[in-house]
């Protein structure tokens, strides 16, 4: 029976917690007496048999839709949507659960005589995936029956001729999408829902937008006002695509909405990496002796080399849960299953929040987490992983352990770089930024070329970066890099500290000598349910 | 008399070159550079010529260049040794009679340096000379004078790093009683940059590059704001003084050295070209500036100017540049005009002005003075090259010799 998450009240005892650290890792031991630590819940079961899973979800619809048969007509145009190379974090084993589910819906397609049928990658503004990616997610089946004929594709949101404007919100927010999607009588969505903020209308009203009608909810206004965007319901950027939904739906345009939940068998039951998921005063000799082997030779690796180890892990995730049907029918069994694996219960606020950054984050994958990334990491994703309460009371401190490289990937990030070589040399006040130069990189036409032709981000996607770390910017009173690069953390706008008690030390300016300190000890993923 | 004397020295000259390459400045503890307590005083060459005593006198990065041994050979045969460096100069002309003298018989000049066909006592005077681009002067070697391209760095002539030196009435300029003598200092690099800015032909709304923010870099900014109101000027700056700096003078947007390719397709929404096509690292831009000025000189700043200046645009060579490497197939490929700027004489886009009294103007309404950033007494020879060869990092902008308290200068 796997244990439940927990929090551990640090005592004398209790040994080094675990910080991630990009692709290396620190030890540290935390102040006995104000200090805990929040630890995820082990993976729970996986369903024994996915396949058989997904065949009776496609079966049995939740809400008010028909099983997937009963909507498959000879001579339909059908597309199928799937989330794109920023989902699951890290990449899984093969056979991808997005290969799993479209064989399927594949096979019922051509059983019912369809046969004009696209796949597109809903990426909205991320980049392109390339080929490998493609085959990895779909299998090379999929991959070679349609790619070659022009059936499987990469969303591309900048491009007229293949964008259609549905409408418009009561709040004026307008709606665009995949015109091939938009106009096919059967629009399949298929989504790996890794933490709660994914999915639902989301995947359409996002995945398969364009800018015009993206920058209604990705914006520092409506970050500021999704406490936290991990928890749907009090997420403005929720109500937002679920408004842009209604326009969908209003529209007449037919959505089957496909959602999956993964369990927190991240790193494996066994194998170098599988004492990350395990509580460190479980660690064996052998656990001990595997980390300090990996660590050390971690540090005396290029981090090019680092990167290229990390980067080809692929996480032994067992599938938990997959529901399809109707959106919101759907996704709201999809939160519960995505909560009872991550929630963990939390009492009360602490005075300063410490979490070590993994390697990886949604936008850095095959790729360079460079600073920018690493801000939207731990100030957007990380700092809104809970219900109810921020765990860090507002005016307090953030630590983040991370390398934070002055580094960026010149093919997936060119609009980072100006972004960081311009816009954060002039300010990091994101109501600035999104006044001064959001427009001017959402029309820069050389980012526009690299994001249709190459495989780089949208030039406006820094931004989105940055406003999604805008909540926590407002919220806390520090925010502190530890182990950064000191030029790249100043950049930012934070304080770079050589190490967890230096910045423990730079924090009690803000909180006093003895602020209390919670640690994160994430990933596995957990979501804090803060009362 | 005191003089700081370069002589040519092969021995010392080879030292200067490897100590330079270790630290910047490192020439003047080894190479041929000497403090004299008592070296000759110049000769008056011949008619209009002034026995001058040097008050300010800056340290130029052609005078960093010949210290540590980096400057061309190109040089050799237009300068005469041994020479006293210092050619930006504020000084007391030595003259009882003049009506503007100070109850002490002197009164301040700047000297404008460059040796023409008049100071060399040639008549008459060559085409350059006669049309006022006495930078120009065709006559460099020749006349009354020994070799020399300009006041410190001829052997007659005497320069500004000593108490005493001369100078042909036609290159002094009065210093107005206002004027501090940190103001009338700066107004010899100012010609210069005045001289570049308005050879840049900028037109109105250009996006020009200055590359470099040091002295000669600044200025250009500033003579660019007052010259070409409103050009948008790019200023790539290293150090945050500069930055600062660039900012105060007119710069409107800045940018890192390793940053200019990027800022400058943000400001012209050029293309950017990638080595590897149409990803990687930015190369070069497919259009870009108006006109960039090469305030620096080098390798690097050259190719930086090439890459980012759009086709059939300008590069203004500002910065002394010596035997160098550069790949100049975007400058066959852009039809870029590659045009060095040196000293000064009349300015044809300003109504044939002298460039002098434009930069007076310059001076005194950017308030240019403030820029002498630290003065040394002569005796301080290897501190004061050192600082002014490392002046951006250790945020200064001119530094200079202060020769108004030296002992040997009331003697005379």
């Amino acid at each position: 029976m796997p244990r439940p998450g927990f929090v551990l009240d640090v005592d004398r005892s209790t040994p080094p917690i675990l910080f991630h650290h990009g692709e290396q890792f620190r030890l540290e031991k935390l102040p006995a007496g104000r200090s805990r630590v929040i630890y995820p819940a082990e993976p729970i079961e996986a369903l024994d048999d996915p396949d058989a899973a997904i065949h009776h979800a496609l079966l049995h619809p939740l809400g008010d839709s028909e099983p997937l048969p009963a909507l498959l007509k000879p001579g339909m145009k059908l597309t199928i949507a799937f989330d794109d190379v920023s989902l699951p974090l890290p990449q899984m084993k093969a056979p991808d659960v997005r290969q799993r589910i479209i064989e399927q819906v594949l096979d019922m397609a051509a059983a019912a005589g369809v046969d004009d049928v696209h796949l597109i990658a809903a990426l909205a503004l991320h980049r392109r995936m390339t080929e490998d990616e493609l085959r990895h997610a779909l299998g090379d089946r999929i991959y070679d029956a349609f790619a070659p004929h022009g059936a499987l594709y990469n969303h591309d949101a900048e491009d007229p001729d293949n964008l259609l404007f549905v409408g418009t919100t009561k709040h004026g927010e307008e709606v665009e999408i995949n015109k091939r999607a938009a106009e096919s009588d059967l629009l399949v969505y298929v989504n790996i829902n890794i933490v709660a903020m994914d999915g639902g209308w989301k995947s359409t009203a996002t995945g398969l937008s364009s800018y015009r009608a993206i920058r209604h909810h990705h914006n520092v206004k409506t970050m500021e006002h999704s406490k936290s965007f991990m928890d749907r319901h009090s997420s403005e950027l929720h109500h937002s695509n679920w408004r842009q939904g209604k326009v969908l739906r209003d529209a007449g345009i037919k959505i089957f909405q496909i959602e999956t939940t993964i369990n927190n068998n991240t790193f494996g039951h066994d194998g170098p990496l599988s004492l990350l998921q395990k509580r460190e005063w479980e660690w064996t000799g052998r656990d001990r002796l595997t980390f300090l082997g990996m660590q050390k030779g971690l540090d005396a690796m290029s981090a090019k080399r680092r990167r290229q180890i990390f980067m080809g892990w692929r996480a032994p995730y067992g599938l938990t849960s997959v529901q399809a049907g109707e959106v919101d029918a759907v996704h709201e069994v999809t939160l519960q299953n995505c909560f009872d694996q991550h929630l963990v219960p939390v009492e009360g606020q602490t005075d300063i929040l410490t979490m070590g950054l993994p390697f990886i984050c949604p936008y850095n994958v095959n790729s360079i987490m460079n600073p920018i990334l690493v801000m939207c990491l731990g100030l957007g994703y990380f700092f809104n992983l809970y219900r109810g309460k921020p765990l860090v009371r507002e005016g307090g401190v953030l630590i983040m352990s991370h390398p934070t490289p002055w580094d960026f990937h010149p093919v997936h990030h060119p609009s980072y770089i100006d972004f960081f070589e311009q816009v954060l040399a002039d300010t990091t006040d994101p109501k600035v930024i999104e006044a001064t130069y959001e427009k001017q990189y959402a029309e820069d036409e050389w980012y526009r070329h690299l994001y249709r032709t190459s495989y780089a981000y949208h030039g406006v996607h820094p931004f989105y970066m940055w406003y999604w770390g805008a909540h926590a910017l407002q919220h806390l009173g520090r925010v502190i890099i530890v182990g950064g690069d000191v030029r790249a953390v100043r950049r930012l706008g934070f304080m770079p500290a050589s190490t967890l008690q230096d910045a423990l030390e730079m924090a009690s300016d803000v909180v006093g000598r003895d602020a209390t300190i919670t640690h994160l000890h994430n990933p596995p993923i957990l979501m804090a349910d803060v009362s | 008399m005191k003089a700081l004397v370069f002589s040519r020295k092969p021995a010392r000259y080879a030292a200067a070159m490897a100590a330079g390459r270790l630290t910047p400045g490192g020439g003047a503890k080894v190479g041929p550079l000497k403090l004299r307590h008592d070296h000759d005083h110049p000769a008056l060459p011949g008619p209009g010529w002034r026995y001058i005593k040097p008050r300010l006198a800056g340290i130029c990065g052609s005078d960093l260049a010949t210290i540590d041994g980096t400057s061309s050979r190109y040089f050799e045969p237009i300068v005469s040794f041994p020479f006293v460096p210092g050619h930006e100069v504020v000084a007391d002309l030595v003259d009882p009679d003049d009506r503007r003298a100070r109850p002490d018989g002197t009164h301040r000049v700047i000297l404008e340096p460059v040796l023409s066909c008049v100071a060399r006592g040639i008549d008459p005077v060559c085409r350059h000379c006669a049309e006022g681009h006495l930078g120009n002067c065709a006559n460099l070697t020749a006349g009354a004078i020994s070799p020399g391209l300009q006041s410190g760095f001829c052997c007659d002539t005497g320069g500004g790093w000593s108490t005493l030196m001369v100078a042909h009435e036609s290159q002094l300029h009065a210093v107005p009683d206002h004027w501090t003598d940190e103001m009338a200092l700066m107004v010899e690099p100012t010609a210069c940059a005045v001289h570049s800015a308005l050879a840049g032909e900028v037109a109105e709304g250009d996006v020009v590059v200055v590359i470099g923010a040091g002295t000669l870099g600044l200025l250009t900014i500033a003579a660019l704001r007052r010259f070409a109101p409103t050009c948008t000027i790019l200023a790539v700056a290293k150090h945050p003084e500069q930055r600062t700096e660039a900012t105060k003078l007119g710069a409107d947007h800045l940018a890192a050295p390793g940053e200019v390719k990027r800022a400058v397709r943000r400001r012209t929404g050029a293309r950017a070209v990638t080595a590897t096509g149409a990803d990687g690292p930015v190369d070069r831009l497919a259009d870009g500036a108006a006109v960039v000025f090469d305030c620096v000189g080098s390798a690097d700043s050259i190719a930086d100017a090439i890459a980012v200046a759009g086709p059939r645009g300008r590069i203004m060579l500002v910065g002394m540049a010596g035997r160098t490497s550069v790949d100049l197939t975007g400058l066959w490929h852009k039809e870029l005009r590659l045009t060095g700027t040196y000293a000064y004489g009349v300015e044809p886009a300003a109504g044939g002005r002298r460039t002098f009294d434009l930069a007076m103007e310059l001076v005194e309404a950017a308030d240019l003075g403030r820029l002498v950033s630290a003065a040394y007494p002569l005796s301080r020879y290897p501190e004061a090259i050192a600082h002014a060869a490392d002046a951006g990092r250790r945020g200064a902008v001119k530094v200079a010799f202060d020769l108004r308290a030296e002992k040997e200068r009331d003697s005379l």
